[in-house]
């Protein structure tokens, strides 16, 4: 789909009037209309199973929608999954190298890229080093990198950080925040954490129970860079209250 | 991420060295209290340490002992390394087409389990009559009896490939050619060398088996046992080949084991 120049100039990604339907006639997503500007971190909450996941899987390509419209450059688009899918057999060099090669890049433009990358998220030193052989912030880390190689226009974060302990994912979405400030890249993240996506968004999003809508949009005025203890202000107390008193709604 | 904890060598060692003591002490006992006259006993069923002197010995004469066995067994690793390479390639192949289209697995996958299931035995007169009596026929039976593992482990492997690996991949937009050179079959790996090493052992039962029912062409081991067995005076004989040919599987499994962990030791997690 060609983007609509004037439109789609400073947009990443536009959904309009996105519903999906799958084959077993469960309705997945109703009408979500959505509008990433570059520069703009986005982030969904919503309870487990409303199709928050579906929702990226869609603007990825990785499904089609049955209505709407989803305007989205797919050759600069970053996808971090939920599980790190690092290919066991490839060191972390090897692997930050992967989204590179198949998309043709030359060895040596390759290799200094991934060196960048693994720099960017502080896995240096490590480069030689098989995915058994990490812990899961490391593992995580890696696959960011992997990502970030191609220095994609749009980042789509499917709960990344679900699976770590608390503490390394407050030291990731720090070291997130900080590319993100640096790399200029526009994101839309998905979590079950309140807390995790006020810290590092533009925008959060609340979405209901099945089928998926967008119920409610919160600001976050926080300028960057911030700073972990902000975590602990009342005002950003207040917004999380907030989203969570829509998130009661969105379960019912 | 724990590796697995390895017995330690005495364990290693020592348990399977006392499997092998038992073995031999109620093997010595059955022949000894099962026969009573011991002419008849040593050619039924020799004690162990006459399969040695009777079988094995002497080392470097022409006609008796260990040369002539090794002669035979020549034929048989020749045998057995080939049909198990043409095994090999042509069940990685086959598994490969299958694993791209589910209407050529369906279409093939039913005869690969009637590879496996119809009996050798039965069907040699047809061998004979389309691939004669020597190397080729031979061939042909140690591939129809390694190529079943291969297919499957290799068809389970390529099949278990992580979704979400493949969404990776399909995020790329990657050609069918790079998905399964770069994902499939490393992915697969692990999975192919398990059938690789289940049909080395049934290479060997396959180029020793060939060898009892056809008889031109280059012998091997099987002829050698099968005429031993022809004559009760020649038991011990024909226990020494036997062991022989069982030595030469052991040390192919071993072999093809060894290749598998250099492959992929140092990534692969044990479950």
């Amino acid at each position: 789909m060609p983007p609509i120049a004037d439109e789609m100039s400073d947009s990443a990604l536009r959904m309009t009037n996105i519903s999906l339907t799958f084959a077993d006639g469960t309705q997945a997503l109703e009408n979500v209309n959505l509008n990433i500007q570059s520069g703009e971190f986005v982030t969904i909450v919503g309870p487990s199973g409303c199709g928050k996941s579906t929702l990226l899987r869609l603007a990825s390509g990785l499904l089609a929608q049955t209505q709407g419209l989803c305007d989205v450059d797919r050759t600069s688009l970053g996808y971090v999954f939920q599980d790190p899918t690092l290919l066991p057999w490839r060191t972390v060099r090897r692997n930050v190298e992967l989204n590179a090669e198949l998309a043709g890049m030359d060895k040596p433009s390759r290799q200094k890229a991934a060196n960048a990358a693994i720099g960017l998220v502080n896995l240096t030193g490590h480069e030689d080093k098989y995915p058994k052989q990490l812990s899961g912030g490391m593992k995580m880390r890696c696959s960011l990198a992997r990502s970030l190689v191609l220095q994609p226009n749009l980042f789509l974060f499917d709960e990344p950080f679900a699976a770590l302990d608390e503490i390394t994912r407050e030291h990731l979405n720090d070291e997130l925040l900080h590319l993100f400030q640096n790399q200029h890249f526009a994101s839309l993240f998905i979590t079950h954490s309140i807390q995790e996506a006020v810290f590092l968004s533009t925008r959060v999003l609340v979405m209901s129970a099945r089928p998926g809508r967008i119920i409610a949009e919160h600001a976050v005025d926080f300028s960057y860079p911030r700073h972990p203890d902000i975590r602990y202000q009342s005002d950003f107390a207040e917004i999380c209250g907030k989203i969570s008193a829509d998130l009661k709604v969105a379960h019912s | 991420m724990n590796r697995i904890r390895r017995p330690s060598l005495r364990v290693n060692t020592l348990l399977p060295m006392a499997t092998f003591a038992c073995f031999i002490a109620l093997w010595y006992l059955y022949a000894k209290f099962n026969y009573d006259n011991p002419v008849q006993r040593r050619n039924a069923l020799p004690y162990p340490h006459e399969i040695i002197t009777d079988g094995f010995m002497p080392v470097t004469d022409k006609v008796n002992g260990l040369r002539p066995i090794l002669g035979y067994m020549w034929p048989t690793v020749k045998v057995t390394i080939l049909g198990l390479s043409i095994a090999i390639t042509l069940g990685i192949a086959l598994a490969v087409l299958m694993n791209l289209s589910r209407s050529v697995e369906r279409a093939l996958f039913p005869y690969a389990v009637v590879l496996q299931t119809v009996p050798i035995l039965a069907i040699t007169p047809l061998l004979t009559q389309l691939f004669g009596e020597e190397l080729g026929v031979r061939l042909v039976v140690t591939v129809l009896i390694a190529i079943f593992p291969v297919i499957t482990n290799t068809l389970f492997g390529l099949q278990s490939t992580d979704q979400m690996h493949h969404d990776l991949f399909t995020l790329s937009h990657v050609s069918r050619r790079t998905r399964l050179w770069r994902l499939e079959l490393p992915s697969a790996l692990p999975s192919l060398m398990t059938g690789i090493r289940i049909a080395s052992g049934s290479a060997v039962i396959g180029s020793v088996v060939a060898d009892f029912f056809f008889v031109k062409g280059e012998k091997g081991i099987g002829y050698y046992i099968r005429t031993r067995q022809q004559k009760s005076i020649e038991r011990p004989e024909m226990f020494a080949g036997t062991i022989t040919a069982s030595i030469f599987g052991v040390l192919m499994f071993l072999l093809v084991g060894w290749v598998t962990t250099r492959a992929i030791r140092d990534w692969h997690d044990k479950d």
